[in-house]
């Protein structure tokens, strides 16, 4: 009597997949080809870099950039791009340690505020409020001075601090995509609040916030390589950018390209990383 | 339809185009109409009956293309300039829209929004625009209007905002209101509160109205003459009264045996089977011959016209139902 | 087929409206919306009971409180004789498995990222319906069941029309092989044609699967189809219950005759004599004294403005909760 002889609605011809959408964003294609590369040299750094980086040689110290040599000696005479090439180690590590923590730990915080509410939200706010006041990266500083220089110590100055920021991100988009009848229909269907955080609400919550981790990533590679510079963070004779941009500033009217090279990766890097975090803001996004 | 039509749609044509596609929003549409009368544009959600109402007023050519023709008291608007038009929107013909919050700036009071349209569209002075505006809200039955023209907004309530908007539209005296589901978001006690002011003051003014909605029971009670719109085409047109007790074309039938009046109570309602077509993907034949029962190998393969088959009654089908003794009438 | 099923006695529920910081400066009394205001109603066995009303009256606050999504501020609902809301109760999520719910909107009711395929199997394996072996053939059971097309499982929301979207909902209240489902606004977002295949299949469902039914919707005309019973709710409130057909073709309190007459009619010569109602539904955040409908009346008298009627039941007609009902109607 009621034969509904339903037909699905063609989704505008044949939807192309994520990837497909992928492959026509450039921007986003660009940033995918700079991270990637940046990967492998940070993975296989001995296999890129023409030289041992830490190799001394007397004989060949602040030398111009050469066929030997394209980046130049430093003042130890150690070949610049091997330095140059070994930071990818620790910056891409930097980028991934400084960030993961804080992400983990601010969206869970900020799932669980943003679906309980009522007073850890209250306190959550204030704590908030207390961590952003404060410049961001003042008080990494002054965290670094308590618990002493290092790169540990600053990954972990830099996630006490950060985690705020995805937290607080994320409670916002909790509470929005609460407004969605589909976590009403959860609680409806008696599925439990773990359930329903994570596995209904959190996939759909987090774009913004993984969107905010590239952004992040660039920098904290900045932020990383600023602690460097400054003495806190990585310490020579570990090759970092930040390090090597300090070791060649006594020389900066005489060797320039010691300062300038690894300030050249620091940018190359986090476009790749903004790029790829413009990108995904719209690939994440659910159709329909 | 009567001796002097102020307003002609003629084959009327409007485009969207979404990246290499281009969307056929609406086909030919044509109707015309008289001072004082109210034609209803009725249809599901896709049917072409808010943008049919958006490219009378040139609103809809900022985002596609519009071909045809609309001519108002005899000129052309399809090719006017943005500045000629503008001096017909709102002084002559005027437009009210479904979400009366969003049609009006919830930064300035309500007497300033009268008051500046009234300043655009008439030569009133400061003392007359003020009194005319109390007139106005007087008129569309907000109580105490002088106290409330100094009110915002979001100090009224949904029924009061529309009639809010009602009076902003009909404040410089137009010949003509374009109402794109006006009660669509109100209560039903409210909505015939609000169809009963319109059809007044059409009546009173002798202002013609053209009323987009989605619901039968309004086009009822308030038109004259209706089309009945499927896929962005006009698949039946004519006299409500017509149209709506003998429906010719099986959409319309549809149309009317979904809605469950006079029918035992739980009891299988009639449905059209399957769902209104995707612009997109449009059928080669007629657009409602997948989800017809009286469709036939030709239906599927060429597009039936609009045609005559009554004096002031047309229909788009091959296979019209059956005339009765009431289409005499 | 007349038991009992579920008890709602004198529900209530206000939400508190936040201060502004000038009302804490000047020390006004923090205001709430009252949405209920002592619902009192029993649902039967078998029965589908109809819950008409304008925007704002309650009627979607009363759909959601029966299945906990808000807690009443007080009053009780009971369901095979156990308070739902009681400490030992809210833990159980039997409730949830046997009480049921459907949403108006049928774009977010849905969770965007799972297909109706995971949508199914998550209701199903949480309420541990089937053993994982049944779950696939389950899915395709119940794709069956509510119409859609057995590819319907790989597929995201996205792809599906409004109507579709709504049977997947229904769907998904099936899994759990529920006993009451409540369907608000169900239909209200569909276009008319979709909407008739919805209420059919619903009406269908129902006599297979004796389902009891509570179906919260603003169009009267749907209402009077689908209902056994109806109740008119007005400012949180219920002002008349009764069987359908009698409430429909003789409404008893003045409110409920308004209402009725309001709905336009399909016939163009059927002008009716529409009972024009003053004003408008006045706001939840200061209900009238009295009767609440007093303001809007116009039988209105110096009792309607002092004391608040109760339901009680008119001759060959339901309950009506009004102080002149039997006045009012002896004219009609």
């Amino acid at each position: 009597m009621t034969d509904s002889t339903v037909t699905t609605v063609k989704a505008s011809k044949v939807a192309p997949s994520r990837v497909q959408l992928a492959l026509r964003k450039p921007g986003f294609m660009i940033g995918v080809i700079i991270i990637g590369f940046s990967t492998l040299l940070a993975v296989f750094p001995s296999f890129f870099a023409p030289y041992d980086p830490n190799f001394i040689d007397y004989l060949a110290v602040r030398q111009a950039p050469s066929w030997a040599h394209p980046f130049g000696t430093d003042m130890l005479g150690r070949d610049a791009l091997s330095r140059v090439i070994h930071a990818y180690s620790v910056n891409m590590q930097m980028a991934v340690l400084a960030t993961v923590f804080a992400l983990t730990i601010g969206v869970v915080v900020g799932a669980l505020v943003g679906y309980y509410r009522g007073v850890a939200d209250m306190i959550f706010g204030r704590v908030v409020d207390a961590i952003i006041t404060f410049p961001f990266l003042v008080l990494v500083i002054a965290v670094v001075a308590v618990l002493g220089p290092g790169l540990i110590n600053m990954y972990i100055a830099i996630t006490v601090v950060g985690w705020v920021y995805y937290a607080r991100l994320m409670r916002a988009e909790v509470i929005a995509q609460m407004g969605n009848d589909y976590a009403s229909a959860g609680i409806v269907m008696g599925y439990s609040d773990r359930r329903i955080i994570f596995r209904h609400l959190l996939p759909n919550a987090i774009t913004p916030v993984i969107v905010y981790w590239m952004t992040d990533m660039a920098l904290a590679i900045l932020l990383g390589s600023s602690l460097g510079y400054l003495g806190l963070g990585a310490q020579p004779p570990q090759a970092e950018w930040g390090v090597l941009i300090a070791e060649g500033r006594n020389f900066i009217t005489t060797a320039w390209w010691l300062s300038l090279m690894p300030g050249i990766a620091i940018v190359i890097t986090g476009l790749g990383f903004s790029l790829i975090g413009d990108g995904l803001a719209d690939l994440l996004r659910p159709r329909g | 339809m009567t001796d002097h039509p102020i307003l002609e749609v003629e084959n009327l044509c409007t485009t969207f185009s979404r990246g290499d596609t281009a969307l056929p929003a609406v086909r030919d549409v044509s109707f015309s109409l008289g001072k004082g009368q109210v034609q209803g544009l009725v249809g599901e959600s896709g049917s072409g009956k808010s943008v049919t109402l958006r490219s009378i007023l040139g609103l809809a050519r900022h985002y596609g293309e519009v071909r045809g023709s609309v001519r108002w008291q005899g000129q052309e608007l399809t090719t006017m300039t943005e500045r000629q038009l503008r001096k017909i929107r709102g002084r002559e013909i005027a437009m009210i829209f479904q979400e009366p919050m969003t049609s009006l700036n919830p930064l300035l009071t309500v007497g300033t929004q009268l008051t500046e349209t009234l300043k655009a569209h008439t030569d009133l002075g400061r003392k007359a625009r003020r009194d005319r505006a109390i007139e106005m809200l007087d008129h569309v039955g907000i109580p105490a209007a002088a106290s409330r023209l100094g009110e915002y907004p979001h100090q009224f309530s949904g029924g009061m905002r529309q009639r809010v908007m009602i009076a902003i539209a009909l404040a410089a005296s137009p010949k003509l209101l374009l109402a794109d589901e006006p009660t669509t978001a109100l209560d039903v006690t409210i909505q015939a509160q609000i169809l009963d002011l319109i059809l007044k003051l059409a009546d009173e003014m002798s202002m013609g109205v053209v009323l987009v909605t989605h619901d039968l029971g309004v086009v009822a009670q308030t038109c004259d003459t209706v089309a009945v719109m499927y896929a962005g085409r006009v698949v039946e047109q004519g006299y409500v009264r017509q149209v709506l007790r003998t429906p010719r074309h099986p959409y319309t039938e549809g149309l009317m045996r979904s809605v469950p009046q006079d029918v035992p109570p739980r009891t299988q309602l009639y449905s059209v089977p399957g769902t209104p077509p995707s612009l997109f993907s449009l059928p080669d034949g007629c657009a409602f011959a997948p989800r017809c029962q009286a469709a036939s190998e030709a239906c599927g393969s060429a597009r039936p016209m609009l045609q005559d088959i009554a004096p002031g009654r047309q229909t788009a089908c091959f296979h019209p139902l059956p005339a009765t003794q009431d289409d005499a009438a | 087929m007349t038991q009992t099923v579920m008890k709602i006695e004198d529900l209530h529920l206000s939400f508190p409206v936040s201060r502004t910081l000038l009302d804490v400066v000047q020390r006004k009394p923090g205001k709430s919306v009252n949405a209920l205001n002592g619902v009192s109603l029993e649902l039967k066995q078998g029965e589908t009971l109809g819950v008409v009303g304008e925007s704002g009256c309650g009627k979607s606050t009363l759909a959601r409180c029966i299945v906990r999504l808000y807690p009443p501020t007080s009053g009780q609902i009971h369901f095979d004789d156990q308070d739902i809301f009681g400490a030992q109760a809210r833990k159980d999520r039997t409730y949830n498995r046997r009480v049921q719910m459907m949403f108006q909107d049928p774009y977010s009711s849905l969770n965007p990222r799972m297909t109706t395929g995971d949508i199914l199997a998550e209701a199903l394996r949480v309420h541990e319906m089937r053993p994982e072996a049944e779950i696939a053939p389950r899915i395709a059971e119940l794709l069956d069941l509510v119409r859609l097309p057995q590819d319907a499982a790989e597929k995201l929301p996205h792809e599906f029309s409004g109507g579709q979207r709504q049977r997947i909902a229904i769907a998904r209240a099936l899994a759990v092989e529920p006993e009451v489902l409540i369907a608000d606004e169900l239909v209200s977002a569909l276009d008319v044609s979709v909407q008739a295949q919805v209420v059919n299949l619903l009406l269908e469902l129902q006599e297979r699967l004796h389902l009891t039914i509570l179906f919260v919707a603003h169009d009267l005309r749907l209402v009077r189809h689908v209902s056994n019973r109806v109740a008119v709710i007005y400012l949180g409130r219920i002002v008349e219950i009764g069987d359908s057909e009698t409430l429909f073709s003789a409404p008893s309190h003045p409110y409920s005759q308004a209402l009725l007459s309001a709905a336009p009619s399909l016939d163009p010569d059927d002008k009716g004599a529409a009972i024009q109602l003053e004003g408008e539904l006045p706001s939840p955040l200061n209900v009238p004294p009295g009767c609440p409908f007093h303001v809007r009346c116009r039988h209105v008298t110096d009792q309607c403005r002092k004391v608040i009627p109760e339901l009680r039941a008119l001759e060959g007609r339901g309950e009506v909760a009004c102080h002149h009902a039997e006045e009012i109607n002896q004219h009609a």
